[in-house]
């Protein structure tokens, strides 16, 4: 089977004033087009770096990040990154901020705004094009940078933490919207979360990092069917052996600190 | 959104005690018009010098759109080199910290001896005046743009500096530059007087107030050219805000208002 993202043998090490620190430690892994991935594990073991790398935020120490068969060497339209804090241009309007990355790539005025339309009302916020982000709410903010990204069709979707900044409920709405978004486009998703309530209802496959220095520890599938609910049996099952890989880690961590 | 009050007139009670109080003083304290003209002395001037001032007021404001404009040509591009990239800031801001505490007046034999007794050595005043309010107020704007706005700017296709600055700094920055050039502006004013004082031309109001009302101790003439001074000031100054600030910056009314 083809992949549509490979990871191989990534790793990162900062200099500090103590010598080298590796953050990243030899990371593999596959994706799957289509497939929803998320990846989890305690904070500061470089799941965010990870996905800045594959953005091309970052550049790996060594190792080779492959997406469509292609070495990722610089940031580009082609993989979509959502930020965890709000990121909205403020000085753009909800249409503007849409059709940015459009604007960029030299795209007419007019093609532009009908597909801005279309990701605006994919996200749910038709008949706010006009508002500015200091009008809106947390949640609005976010669907708006999910349209942004979208809009530049993106062949991949990165996601760090983007709903780590709005409340539970709207969470679990923003939760329910992303798979409805996923279901439609088709998209790759690699979704970082500290949540284990949010893989467990969001992945096809969950990967669990360990920290200092960060490696893939387990890749575990989620084989509960959609729609899924998130108080069922299995979830509970499936939250429960996360939880038990991510003490696990979280133990041994702590060890060697 | 400001309050709205219902008393728009609330200006002119202050302003109308302030006048009788003037007038009360000058007549029937000081009594004597080379110390403290009084009110109705003052405006009798504007009806005797009507025929001075329209070509005065215009040759200021001649000198004054010289030194800003030349100002804003000036400092916009450096601000931006300094803001954007740190090692040009480092290496010019030492000098700029030198030479900005210079008082604009200490300039004026420089300035007659490079442009001789010319609109330009009054404009290079007034440059001086407005030129670094205008370039540290932009610089920290440039400075200031939030990483996760360039980094959403990355991956939205903003590939090199240039199309960064131009679609991310720039509109980021643009609030302060309107501050720093509001308060240059002030400044430049200021200069103003300072700029006509040694002849430069034959008409402006400071060299009208300095070498034809001074000298002859026409204290009534005096006030009536610092008025016309404050008045033009604070059109020039509401103008501005008008213009540029209510129209360009409604995203900011979240924030500011």
């Amino acid at each position: 089977m083809n992949h549509k993202l490979e990871l191989q043998h990534i790793t990162k090490t900062y200099v500090t004033e103590e010598g080298e620190m590796a953050a990243l430690d030899g990371i593999n892994l596959e994706v799957k087009p289509a497939e929803f991935l998320c990846i989890i594990g305690p904070s500061g073991c470089g799941k965010t770096t990870l996905l800045r790398m594959v953005a091309g935020l970052d550049r790996p120490t060594s190792g080779k990040i492959v997406l469509d068969g292609k070495e990722v060497k610089c940031a580009s339209p082609d993989r979509g990154m959502v930020f965890q804090e709000f990121s909205l241009f403020p000085w753009r309007t909800v249409l503007k901020n849409v059709e940015f990355g459009l604007e960029i790539g030299g795209m007419a005025d007019k093609e532009r705004q009908a597909i801005a339309e279309k990701y605006i009302t994919l996200v749910g916020l038709k008949g706010f094009e006009k508002h500015y982000p200091y009008e809106l709410s947390g949640g609005m903010k976010q669907r708006v940078a999910i349209a942004r990204t979208l809009a530049t069709e993106p062949s991949i979707l990165l996601m760090d933490e983007p709903f780590g900044s709005v409340d539970a409920q709207t969470r679990n709405l923003l939760q329910e919207e992303l798979l409805e978004i996923w279901k439609r486009t088709k998209k790759t998703v690699l979704f970082v979360t500290h949540s284990v309530d949010e893989a467990v209802y969001l992945a096809d496959r969950v990967a669990v990092m360990s920290a200092r220095p960060g490696c893939l520890a387990k890749c575990l599938t989620v084989d509960i069917p959609r729609p899924r609910k998130r108080t069922s049996a299995e979830a509970n099952e499936f939250r429960a052996k996360l939880l038990m890989w991510l003490s696990l880690e979280r133990s041994k961590a702590c060890a060697t600190l | 959104m400001r309050l709205q009050t219902k008393e728009n007139w609330l200006w002119l009670v202050p302003l109308i005690i302030a006048i009788i109080l003037w007038q009360f003083i000058a007549v029937y304290v000081v009594k004597e018009s080379t110390i403290l003209p009084s009110f109705t002395a003052v405006i009798f001037s504007f009806y005797e010098l009507r025929e001075d001032i329209p070509l005065d007021i215009l040759v200021s404001l001649f000198h004054f759109a010289i030194g800003m404009v030349l100002a804003f040509a000036v400092a916009l591009p450096l601000a931006i080199a300094m803001g954007w990239y740190d090692t040009v800031f480092k290496a010019v801001d030492p000098i700029i910290e030198l030479i900005r505490p210079i008082p604009p007046l200490a300039w004026v034999p420089l300035a007659i001896a490079w442009f001789h007794l010319t609109h330009f050595a009054a404009g290079f005043i007034i440059f001086i005046g407005a030129f670094f309010p205008i370039l540290i107020a932009s610089y920290t704007g440039f400075r200031d743009v939030p990483k996760v706005l360039v980094e959403t700017g990355k991956v939205l296709g903003c590939i090199g500096n240039r199309k960064l600055i131009r679609y991310v700094a720039i509109p980021y920055a643009l609030p302060s530059i309107a501050t720093g050039t509001r308060v240059g502006m002030g400044v430049a004013w200021m200069c103003v007087v300072a700029a006509e004082m040694f002849g430069v031309s034959n008409y402006g109001l400071g060299l009208r107030l300095f070498t034809d009302f001074f000298p002859m101790h026409q204290m009534d003439y005096v006030v009536a050219y610092m008025l016309i001074l404050g008045l033009l000031a604070l059109c020039i100054d509401r103008l501005f805000r008008h213009f540029v600030e209510d129209k360009l910056f409604k995203w900011k009314r979240g924030i500011v208002k």
